[in-house]
Formats: structure tokens, C-alpha cells, sequence
């Protein structure tokens, strides 16, 4: 049975993974991101004790509400997937992912049953402190909860404090602060938290800039967007330093995806930095084809941002895959040798303690943990696999950078606009404002292909495959399963999309 | 003041009573409960039930099983298969 699996199975399962991540990551970051920007507002309320803030704060709620509820559970989908398309993977990662989803799964619940709850229905029912209070909780625990997901990711692309134990093929946690503290799994966090601020802040814009345009709700506009704008600098700001600082960390951790997101084939000194081209798809890393048809460099950078050093060496997708001895690199073809002794002493640990020969299991053992570091790389069949999609990868990282620089920009004019009290007759910036809330989810799309498209194949960093995580089912019953979703995830979006026009087509409730 | 004590609710009444009448009043909110209750339905009475059974539970017993079975799957290429 084994000799037979169907190969397209691991696609269609990572098609519906995808699928199910990105539908997911439509309504996460407005959640994470406006509950900030609701509490900034209700605190207005509270100090000035203006009417038109409680209003205005009232709307935004209520736009959030309709996300949250479409958006909430749209994750647990994801569970089941790990359960039944990718079995393996789920089992040998329950000792380090069940603790920290469990703490966000009663953490949300009990978050979500009180202060989601005051919130909502504590509008001259509770003491305007406590209101105020729960609001802002709303928001920390909103973020907090999304810390152990993102720890949970980051893991994968770095798996620090763990042991495989080969008895109980898992890996087991040896130190929680390792793995709840890792650089990757802080930049993660403040990258998802800080970018889904922004994205917030241009959906606030968006909408504001829409009632401008119509001359509707224009005091309720206007106020909403110097919040929103003064939020958004911040948080594009933040966003652009964290993201350099997580770009430095995949230089270190996964300089095959840094490469790949780059275009990089040939390691070099000085090596410039991608500004934008054109990639040649069919260049292969062994062949001597020009990577690009057409390109533009900003010359010494990628040095600075992989290592801080202009004069450092940054390895290419060449270099990782053959090896460069000078830069003391080895390759994949390399490890693909320690990763098939790690699983043939693997096979030998096994047989040795079934057979009850302990002496020899303990010699199988030892050999194994000295090579178990590379096991992911014995899956492979060719060194060449261990190099992710370049084009998707490089395409997806320059849309993500090119928009995050523009984002500040977005803020700083209408915050300009709005001190100089014209930026109601700036129809051009009003016009395009009402779309960078779809720029903000295409740039926070694009962050998250970068991160997993440009981590294949992997789906634990050269220790787990995405071929030998999953589970042997037919492709068929993942066919179905995707196209099941697919209906499902439209006919939700439908009536989100639907729910939210509406309201935004009402605005706020008059006095 | 006994009379005040008599009309004064316990906490958890209150707390209750601060629920019920939340939901009473909601407007949109009604709508968005009903495709809360919608989605749940259909992700965990019918596509968790029917279409995503836990693999390695519904196939093994014991933790042991699976654990070998995951450990089959693992050392395919050191008996000649390959994933």
C-alpha cells in the first residue's frame, strides 16, 4: 500500500492548508489590530465625556463584531486538517504544541465570555471605569491569545528546546522558555501584532475616507482617521524595523529562504539587495541561466540586512545545496548523507529494542543522536528539493516590502491633509484611501507565503518534510474535503462581506 | 433598608440578568449569533464527524500503536520505500 501512495495527495493537502490559513488570516488581523484602535477611542470617550466618541466608538465595535463572528472558529479548521491530513506531523509535535494551544484555547474562552461581553453590553450598565477596562482587555487578551499560535510557528521554522525521543517518535519539550521565548517566535509576534495594527488602522481609513467622499458621518470621519493615521505610523514604523529583524533572524536560522525571497543562487560579498525584476523561472539552481530577465538592485544591502555587515558573505541557494567549504557551509547534498544514517540507525534502534538486544540499541542510539539533527534531510531524493519556490517566494516577499513602505506614507499624507484641513478636497488621497485596507490583507497574504511558502520543503526545518508529515490518504478524499471548504469559506466571506456593507451603508447610530 | 436589601439582586443574578438582557437587545448581533451557530454546527456535527477523523486515533488503540506506526512511517527509506 505504502509503494502506492498517491503524491498529489501532499499538494492538495497543502493547497486546502493554505486555503484554510489565508481565509483565516482575512479576519485575524482587523480582530487583533482595531481592538487597539476601539480602546484608544473609548478612552477619548471617557476623558472627554463627548457623546460623538461613544458613538463613534459604538460603530467601530460594531464593524469588529461582525469580523469577529465571521472570523472566530474559522482557525479550529485548521486542527482538524493536522489531525487528518497530516497525522505524522501532529503526533510527533503534540508534547510541544499541546500545551501552549491549550492555554490560548481556555484563555480565549474565558476572555471572550467576560470582558467581549461588558464590551458589547456594558454601554450605561457598568461603571464607564470598568467599561473602559474591559475594553482594553479585549484588546491585550485578543493579541495575547494569538502569542501561542504564532509560538507554535515559529517553532517549526525553528525548532529550539526540543528532544526527539525515537521510542515515542515525538519530539518532546526540554525547555519551554526555549521555545516560548526564541528570538523567531518574538519577531513573529510583534509582526503579526504590529501589522495587523496597521491593517486596522487602513481599514478605519478606508471606511472614513469613504464617508468623506459621500459627504456622510464627515465630523465621525474625520476623527476616526487622525486616530487611525497616528495609530498606523506607528505600527508601519514598527512593522518595518521588526520585519528587518526578522529577516535577520531567517538570514541565520533559514538562509535557504532568505536566498530564495531574494533570488540569491551564488553566495557573494556585497551582495546587493533586490529592489524588484523579474524572475527567470526556468532557472534551476545547477544551471548557469541568469536567475532574472530583468532587475533592480540596491547595491551592499542584503549583506547589511542578513548579517548587519556590508562585507559579509551571503550564502546563495548554490551554496546551500552543494556546499561552499570556504564559508565553511554545508550543503544539503551533505546533509541528505548524515540525514539517511540517522534514519537507517533509526530503523536499527527500533529492531535492536524489539528484539530485546539492548546493548546494540544503545549503540544504534547514540549513532542516531549524533546525526538526528540532519534526519528531515534523508527524505529527500535530490539535494536540489531542499530549495523552496523561488519565483512565489521572491514575488511574495517584494509585494509585502513594497506595500509596508508605502503604508507609512498612507498615514503620514492624511495626517498632513488633515492639520492643513483640506483633506476633505483631496479626492485622489480619499480615493485611493478607500482601497489600502485590501493593500494592508494583500500585504499581510503576501508576509505569510513568504514565511511558508519560502520554508518548504519543510514542514518542521530540516527535521520533517512536508511528504512525510502527512498522512497516507487518497487524494480524493483531500479533493473533496478542499472543495467543501472552498463553498464554505465563500458563502461565509458572502455574508460578511454582505453584513459589513450594510452597517458601514448605515453608519453610526445618530444621537 | 431591609426593604432596599430585598430589592437589590445577588451578583449572580445580576450577572446573569446583565447577559440576558445584552442578548435581548442585540440587533445585529442576532444575525451574527445565528451564523455563529450555523458554522459550528456545520464544522463540528458534519465536517469533523464525517470528513476529518483524527487518522492515527480512529486507526490504533493504544498510544504505542500509534507511536510505532509514526515510527514505520519514519524509517520507510531504510527499508527501501520511499514517501
Amino acid at each position: 500500500m505504502l509503494e502506492i501512495m498517491d503524491l498529489s495527495m501532499v499538494n492538495w493537502a497543502r493547497a486546502q492548508f493554505a486555503l484554510t490559513a489565508m481565509y483565516h488570516w482575512l479576519f485575524v488581523p482587523l480582530t487583533l489590530g482595531i481592538t487597539w484602535i476601539i480602546a484608544f477611542f473609548h478612552t477619548i470617550y471617557v476623558k472627554t465625556g463627548n457623546e460623538e466618541w461613544k458613538r463613534l466608538t459604538k460603530f467601530w465595535m460594531k464593524l469588529f463584531g461582525i469580523n469577529f463572528a465571521i472570523g472566530v472558529a474559522t482557525g479550529i479548521i485548521l486542527e482538524f486538517e493536522f489531525g487528518t491530513n497530516w497525522s505524522n506531523y501532529s503526533w510527533m509535535v503534540g508534547d510541544i504544541f499541546g500545551a501552549p494551544l491549550a492555554i490560548e484555547g481556555i484563555f480565549a474562552f474565558f476572555l471572550e465570555a467576560t470582558f467581549f461581553a461588558v464590551m458589547f453590553f456594558g454601554w450605561n450598565r457598568v461603571s464607564k471605569g470598568f467599561h473602559l477596562f474591559s475594553t482594553w482587555m479585549v484588546a491585550i487578551g485578543s493579541n495575547m491569545s494569538a502569542v501561542w499560535i504564532l509560538v507554535a510557528n515559529a517553532w517549526m521554522q525553528y525548532p529550539v528546546g526540543q528532544a526527539f525521543n525515537p521510542e515515542t517518535a515525538r519530539f518532546e519539550m526540554q525547555s519551554f522558555a526555549e521555545v516560548a521565548l526564541s528570538p523567531y517566535a518574538i519577531n513573529k509576534f510583534t509582526h503579526a501584532t504590529s501589522s495587523s495594527m496597521l491593517t486596522a488602522a487602513l481599514f478605519i481609513i478606508s471606511i472614513s475616507s469613504w464617508y468623506l467622499l459621500r459627504g456622510r458621518h464627515q465630523l465621525m470621519a474625520k476623527r476616526s482617521i487622525v486616530v487611525a493615521a497616528v495609530l498606523g505610523v506607528f505600527a508601519s514604523i514598527f512593522t518595518i524595523v521588526n520585519g528587518d529583524e526578522s529577516a535577520y533572524e531567517i538570514a541565520q536560522v533559514q538562509p535557504m529562504k532568505l536566498a530564495a525571497f531574494e533570488g540569491l543562487y551564488e553566495g557573494q560579498i556585497n551582495a546587493g539587495l533586490a529592489a524588484f525584476g523579474i524572475v527567470n523561472r526556468d532557472k534551476q539552481v545547477f544551471d548557469d541561466q541568469k536567475p532574472f530577465h530583468f532587475e533592480v538592485h540596491f547595491p551592499y544591502l542584503l549583506g547589511l540586512m542578513a548579517n548587519r555587515s556590508f562585507n559579509s558573505f551571503v550564502p546563495g541557494m548554490k551554496d546551500l545545496v552543494y556546499g561552499n567549504p570556504e564559508y565553511n557551509i554545508m550543503g544539503s547534498a551533505q546533509k541528505m548523507v548524515r540525514g539517511k544514517e540517522a534514519i537507517a540507525n533509526l530503523d536499527s534502534y527500533r529492531h535492536a529494542k524489539k528484539s530485546g538486544d539492548e546493548e546494540a540499541a544503545a549503540t544504534y542510539l547514540s549513532a542516531f543522536n549524533e546525526t538526528k539533527e540532519f534526519l528531515g534531510y534523508g527524505y529527500l531524493r535530490t539535494p536540489e528539493e531542499a530549495v523552496p519556490p523561488v519565483a512565489l517566494s521572491f514575488y511574495a516577499f517584494h509585494v509585502m516590502v513594497s506595500l509596508g513602505t508605502l503604508f507609512p506614507l498612507i498615514f503620514i499624507a492624511y495626517l498632513y491633509f488633515t492639520k492643513k484641513g483640506t483633506l476633505e478636497r483631496k479626492k485622489w488621497l480619499l480615493g485611493f484611501g478607500t482601497i489600502t485596507y485590501f493593500l494592508g490583507l494583500i500585504a499581510g497574504q503576501a508576509g505569510w507565503v513568504v514565511a511558508e511558502v519560502g520554508r518548504q520543503p519543510w514542514t518542521i526545518q530540516g527535521l520533517l518534510p512536508v511528504t512525510v508529515a502527512r498522512t497516507n490518504l487518497t487524494t480524493a478524499t483531500v479533493q473533496t474535503t478542499f472543495f467543501i471548504f472552498l463553498f464554505l469559506f465563500t458563502a461565509l466571506l458572502i455574508a460578511e462581506i454582505s453584513i459589513m456593507l450594510k452597517q458601514i451603508s448605515i453608519g453610526p447610530e445618530e444621537n | 433598608m431591609i426593604e432596599q436589601r430585598a430589592r437589590q439582586p445577588g451578583l449572580i443574578r445580576r450577572i446573569i440578568l446583565f447577559y440576558v438582557n445584552g442578548f435581548r437587545q442585540m440587533t445585529i448581533g442576532r444575525t451574527l449569533w445565528k451564523i455563529i451557530f450555523i458554522k459550528l454546527f456545520i464544522m463540528f456535527a458534519i465536517l469533523k464527524v464525517f470528513f476529518f477523523p483524527n487518522f492515527l486515533k480512529t486507526q490504533f488503540d493504544t498510544d504505542q500503536e500509534r507511536a510505532e506506526h509514526v515510527v514505520d512511517q519514519l524509517t520507510l527509506p531504510a527499508q527501501g520505500m520511499t514517501h
